[in-house]
C-alpha cells in the first residue's frame, strides 16, 4: 500500500514539475521546478531498487547541473519576456507532435506488456543479498572498466572544453602575474650599497 | 501493484513533455537545454524500470553513463551559450544565423 502511495506521489509530482519547467515564465523558476523533478525521479528510482543511480541523480543533477543552470540564468542579463513572445505560435504544432509521440510510446508499452518478447539471458542478474552499490561497483570495475574510464575521459573533455570556450584574455585590465611573482628573488629587488657621506645615492 | 508499465507511462509522459518544451520555447536556449535534461531523465527512468523488471544490473550501469554524458552536455552547452551571449548580446535561437546554415 505504501508503495502505491509513494509511486503515485512521486509520479504525479515529477510530471507536474516537468510541465511547469517548460511552462514557467521565469527561467529561474524553471530551474527550481527542474530540481523538484529530479528529486522526485530519484524517489521513483529508489522505489525501483536503484539507490546508487538515485543518489547520483541527486548529487550530479541537483548539486551540480541545476546549480550551473541557475548561475548561467542569473549571470546573463537577458530580457526573458521578449523571448517568450512566440510561445503560443508553436504550441499547436508542438501539442500535435506531443500527442503523436505519447500515442506511439503507449502503443509500444501495450505491445511490450502483452508479452511475446523473448529477451534472452540476463547479462548481470541482480542478486538479492548483494547491496545495490556493491553490485554496481563490482560490475563497473570489472566488466565495464574500459567504458568507465571512457566516461571519465568524456567528463575531462567536457571540463577542458568548457574552460577553453569561456576563458578570455582581457587586455583592459592588469591581472596578477603569478609566474613573475614566484620567480622574483630578493637579490633582484634589493641592492647593498656603501654610499660616501654627503653625496647621496643614484637609483 | 506497481509494474514496469507504470514506470514506462511516467517516463513516456516526461519524454513528451521534454519534446513539447523544445517546441514551445523555440527562442529561449536555456529552457531548451532544460528540456533536453528532462528527456534524458525520462530515458534514465526507462533504463531503471527495465533493469528492475528484468532483474539485470546492466540497465543501471548504462543509466550511469547516460548521466555522465548528460552532465558533459550541459556543461558544454552552457559554455557555448555564455560565449554566444557575450558576442551577440542575445540567446534567441532565431538569431543564430552567423554561419548561414
Amino acid at each position: 500500500m505504501i508503495q502505491l502511495i509513494a509511486f503515485y506521489l512521486f509520479a504525479i509530482v515529477v510530471i507536474a514539475s516537468g510541465a511547469l519547467t517548460i511552462m514557467a515564465r521565469n527561467p529561474v523558476h524553471s530551474v527550481l521546478w527542474l530540481i523538484l523533478a529530479f528529486f522526485n525521479a530519484a524517489g521513483l528510482m529508489v522505489l525501483a531498487g536503484a539507490e546508487f543511480i538515485a543518489m547520483l541523480l541527486v548529487i550530479v543533477y541537483v548539486g551540480a547541473v541545476a546549480v550551473l543552470f541557475l548561475f548561467v540564468v542569473m549571470m546573463l542579463d537577458i530580457d526573458f519576456a521578449e523571448l517568450r513572445a512566440g510561445v503560443m505560435r508553436y504550441a499547436a504544432i508542438g501539442l500535435a507532435l506531443a500527442v503523436a509521440l505519447v500515442a506511439e510510446i503507449i502503443i509500444a508499452i501495450g505491445a511490450y506488456s502483452a508479452g511475446g518478447l523473448q529477451l534472452g539471458r540476463r547479462i548481470a542478474p541482480i542478486e538479492a543479498d548483494v547491496p545495490n552499490i556493491e553490485a554496481i561497483g563490482r560490475l563497473l570495475y570489472t566488466r565495464y572498466l574500459f567504458i568507465f574510464e571512457g566516461a571519465g575521459l568524456v567528463l575531462l573533455v567536457a571540463m577542458i572544453g568548457a574552460i577553453v570556450l569561456t576563458y578570455r584574455q582581457r587586455s583592459d585590465i592588469r591581472p596578477q602575474n603569478i609566474n613573475r611573482q614566484i620567480n622574483r628573488r630578493s637579490k633582484d629587488a634589493t641592492r647593498n650599497m656603501n654610499p660616501p657621506v654627503g653625496q647621496g645615492v643614484e637609483l | 501493484m506497481i509494474g514496469v508499465t507504470h514506470y514506462l507511462v511516467v517516463s513516456a509522459i516526461l519524454f513528451t513533455l521534454g519534446v513539447l518544451g523544445i517546441f514551445m520555447n523555440r527562442k529561449n536556449l536555456i529552457v531548451i537545454l532544460m528540456a533536453i535534461e528532462l528527456i534524458l531523465l525520462a530515458v534514465n527512468l526507462n533504463f531503471i524500470a527495465f533493469s528492475a523488471a528484468l532483474g539485470d544490473l546492466v540497465g543501471q550501469v548504462f543509466a550511469m553513463f547516460v548521466l555522465t554524458v548528460a552532465a558533459g552536455e550541459a556543461a558544454i552547452g552552457l559554455a557555448i551559450l555564455v560565449i554566444y551571449f557575450r558576442s551577440r548580446g542575445t540567446i534567441s535561437v532565431d538569431d543564430v544565423n552567423r554561419m548561414k546554415g
